[in-house]
């Protein structure tokens, strides 16, 4: 049970990591603001599901369709006004990001007050099933199943199709990329708008995972979802998606043996750190990441 | 013959070092002209200032047209076809990927590649970066053949090659002069001599010489004191 | 400005701030009271305290290049390990201070030599790793010592009567005015002498400090270090001035205003990352009361929201001043200097 529980964790911080990790690799940007995208994912889901009566399911598809598309506006608006017109300074596209999310979190908590509110799942949601005897809350299963098809389709993308070969190709270096006449630039906006697409799914998820939303809650995911990108290897996703399994796996696991031996329910988080740290003293490009030349 | 790549005056600053000060030169219509110059002269700088890869002043004629603030990828689909240094092709891409993604024109010359390089038609599905140096060699100027290209950039092509691939190497671009304008950057003089009709030599980072290359050639002063001990 | 011109400002300014608690002057609309006032003396204390933190942080960012998220961690030694000493094991202030110090740079040492095995973003991730692994700590209270979630009050037994009770806060203005001139020239001097030099190369291209035949690795332990005690001492100083330690200044946040107001000032200048910190936490608290004030409770509901929320207020600035003003403060100045100098 504490192994499905870590892997839905997992599963929430994969979907914030997949898109991480590819703007990363192809942009070189670490997006502070990628929190936001899941904090937006959340609200948006909320505001459908709180403003559409009828069937349950329904509202919940409603919701997350809505998240998904005000997620990949946003992501991409964010992209062409506030990354794009930094290209190549990198550090100054990170403090950007950073000015961003700092804003924004605020924002939600101006208009939608800064405490935690409760989301209206479908009832299927808050059940159990059972599963190999051990009882395990549905949400989880959906976020599982949801960060499975992410990882499906982007896999699918990445290999089979033209834009998705323009990506691996400018992982690996972009600017020979642009050296064959294509516009890379354009892969970057593609790139972050899939980002915020999974980072609001997540968001979306998170809301039926946790009960409720909140605005400080893309901040916290996203902490983690950094150490899972990297601890992945920067630029990978199949590496980010084997690395968030391990990392709620492991935090699941330590939170509950040490909050039961020692009383210290932290130690799992402490111990995603401490891994962070081994990571990189041992292979400091990542699971997946090529060694550094 | 009329010019089809003019540069004047191009400037080009890495952090505190003038590495291009002032470079012009014609490259006409129709041939091949060779980029020559000792290591460090600026060569492969001037084509990735030609093509906008890195930031540079002055200015930049491609066909009549002004490129000079053109981005790179613009100034590539105006027919320009780039083999770069150190090959860079996509590693984690297979053969195929590689291909296909240099592809631009609506009719990409697949047959004349494939003829050209028996090898990358074998293992069009094998990753890139598993190929030989040649074999990565073949790949980098396949594509940039595939397209019809008004002119191509060609950066060292023989460097770190066996002398029978050198060979082979040099009879493709021999075949591609036919048709394509040529703006060649080689170490190596007898491969030069061999394909090139005009030279442009560089010297710390100014034009120390632009003509015809035998008329380089018979003034062995200036070429050993350009090009080093070489050819 | 000539030099000297310059210098004569910079020394007319630091008498004028050593005398202010004695002027009983009004400064409406940027201070509620007068200059000599506790309230005010405070703030301004606090000013000069984030002044001197910023320019610690610059030493290691805008000087060096090392891009660390969490720089706040030392601060929060300072500012716990003091409170803790003062208040649970009773010490005497000298001790407290001299103790916060050396475990300060004993734990920039430690983490130091593991974060610096990587660099850009892998060193940025593991800093604020460990920055978060130190708040959950103190969150999470083992063995009560931190206070956890409520904070931890001071208690005032073991200090020196003259920084006990409202009325002596002007000596703990003074205390952090001491704080800002030590640091300030601490750092001008390292950045004028030989580490300085290593650093900005460091920053500016680190393998061909290697070819020079230095290790840039020892160079940035250095930074690192050094950095991390000053920023404590700023912790020890704030701690004072605030009477105690909350787990507030432990977070993210904090690290990330620390980069907010270096680049605000303009990094790698070291006086910009002053002016940076002591315009940030000005704005910090003058915002705040601003937004529950009556000016913006009048406001329609869609502009309050915003502006009753100082962060958004900041982000946004702060999104404004890379976009346009990526020099910063003192990137400013200096094109405003330009011009004259040509002339």
């Amino acid at each position: 049970m504490l192994l499905v529980t870590g892997l839905g964790l997992g599963a929430l911080y994969f979907l914030l990591a997949a898109g991480l990790s590819l703007t990363y690799g192809l942009m070189r940007v670490l997006n502070f603001a990628h929190g936001v995208f899941l904090t937006v994912g959340a609200y948006t889901a909320w505001t459908v599901a709180t403003h559409v009566s009828g069937n349950e399911w329904v509202r919940f598809g409603l919701a997350l369709g809505g998240s998904l598309l005000v997620g990949a506006v946003v992501a991409a608006a964010v992209e062409l006004t506030l990354i794009r017109p930094l290209y190549r300074r990198h550090v100054e596209q990170v403090l950007v990001t950073v000015g961003l999310a700092l804003a924004l979190t605020a924002l939600t908590q101006g208009a939608f007050g800064a405490d935690p509110r409760p989301y209206p799942s479908p009832g299927w949601m808050d059940q159990v099933t059972l599963l190999g005897g051990a009882t395990v809350p549905n949400s989880r299963l959906a976020a599982i199943a949801a960060a499975g098809l992410v990882l499906a389709a982007l896999a699918v993308f990445l290999r089979f199709t033209r834009w998705g070969t323009i990506v691996r190709a400018g992982v690996e270096n972009r600017q020979m990329v642009s050296a064959l006449g294509i516009d890379v630039q354009r892969a970057f906006t593609l790139v972050f708008a899939l980002g915020g697409v999974a980072a609001a799914l997540g968001g979306a998820l998170a809301a039926s995972y946790f009960g409720n939303i909140d605005p400080q809650r893309g901040g916290e995911v996203l902490i983690f979802a950094f150490i899972v990108v990297v601890i992945g290897g920067l630029g990978s996703v199949s590496g980010a998606a084997v690395a968030a399994g391990l990392v709620g796996v492991m935090q699941q696991f330590a939170n509950y043996y040490f909050g039961v031996w020692w009383g210290f329910s932290a130690a799992g988080d402490l111990a995603v750190v401490a891994l962070l740290a081994i990571v990189l003293l041992v292979r400091p490009q990542g699971l997946a990441g090529t060694a550094p030349a | 013959m009329t010019a089809l790549l003019t540069v004047g005056d191009l400037h080009v600053r890495f952090g505190q070092s003038h590495v291009l000060q002032g470079v012009s030169f014609e490259v006409p219509e129709g041939g091949v002209t060779a980029l020559l110059g000792r290591n460090g002269a600026g060569k492969t700088t001037t084509l990735k200032a030609i093509l906008g890869l890195v930031q540079r002043a002055g200015k930049i004629e491609l066909g009549g047209a002004d490129v000079s603030s053109e981005a790179t990828h613009r100034i590539v689909r105006r027919g320009v076809g780039y083999v770069p240094e150190d090959r860079e092709v996509f590693s984690e891409l297979t053969v195929a990927e590689n291909l296909r993604l240099a592809v631009r024109d609506p009719e990409p010359r697949y047959q004349l590649v494939h003829d050209l390089f028996p090898e990358l038609g074998r293992r069009a599905g094998q990753r890139a970066g598993t190929l030989s140096g040649g074999q990565q060699q073949m790949l980098a100027i396949g594509r940039a053949l595939l397209n019809q290209n008004r002119i191509l950039l060609i950066d060292e092509p023989t460097k770190g090659l066996a002398p029978k691939v050198v060979g082979e190497v040099v009879e493709v671009l021999e075949q591609a002069a036919r048709t394509t304008t040529m703006l060649l950057v080689e170490q190596n003089l007898a491969v030069a001599r061999r394909l090139a009709a005009t030279a442009v030599v560089l010297d710390q980072g100014r034009v120390a010489f632009a003509g015809t290359i035998e008329a380089l050639l018979e003034e062995p002063t200036l070429a050993r004191r350009y090009l080093g001990v070489h050819g | 400005m000539t030099r000297h011109a310059v210098r004569a400002a910079v020394a007319l300014l630091l008498v004028g701030l050593a005398v202010t608690p004695f002027l009983d002057v009004e400064v409406p609309g940027v201070f509620a009271h007068s200059l000599a006032r506790p309230g005010t003396l405070q703030l301004l204390g606090l000013c000069l305290t984030f002044g001197a933190v910023a320019l610690s942080y610059d030493l290691l960012f805008g000087v060096t290049g090392l891009l660390s998220f969490g720089h706040a961690l030392w601060f929060a030694i300072g500012v716990y390990l003091t409170d803790i000493a003062l208040t649970r094991w009773h010490w005497s202030l000298g001790a407290t201070v001299l103790f916060a110090l050396a475990a300060a740079l004993v734990a920039a040492l430690v983490l130091g030599a593991v974060s610096l095995r990587v660099t850009g973003i892998a060193f940025a991730m593991v800093t604020l790793a460990f920055a978060q692994a130190g708040s959950i700590l103190v969150h999470k209270n083992p063995g009560g010592i931190t206070g956890g979630e409520e904070g931890l009050g001071l208690d005032v037994a073991h200090l020196p009567d003259l920084l006990v009770g409202v009325v002596n806060t002007r000596y703990l203005y003074w205390i952090a005015l001491a704080y800002l001139l030590v640091t300030a020239a601490i750092c001008w001097w390292l950045v004028g002498s030989r580490p300085g030099r290593v650093w900005q190369a460091v920053r500016e291209n680190e393998r061909r400090v290697e070819v020079m035949g230095l290790r840039p690795y020892a160079f940035k332990l250095f930074a690192f270090a050094v950095s991390a005690v000053l920023a404590a001492l700023g912790g020890t100083v704030y701690m004072l001035l605030v009477g105690g330690a909350s787990p507030a200044i432990t977070t993210g946040s904090l690290s990330l205003a620390l980069l907010v107001m270096v680049v605000l000032g303009g990094a790698g200048t070291l006086w910009g990352a002053i002016v940076g910190g002591f315009l940030y936490q000005y704005l910090d608290q003058r915002l705040v009361a601003l937004a529950s004030s009556s000016v913006v409770a009048g406001l329609p509901a869609w502009l309050r929201a915003p502006l009753g929320e100082p962060l958004f207020i900041l982000g946004a600035l702060f999104v404004g001043l890379v976009l346009f003003f990526p020099g910063g403060i003192a990137g400013a100045v200096t094109r405003v200097r330009l011009p004259r100098r040509a002339a």
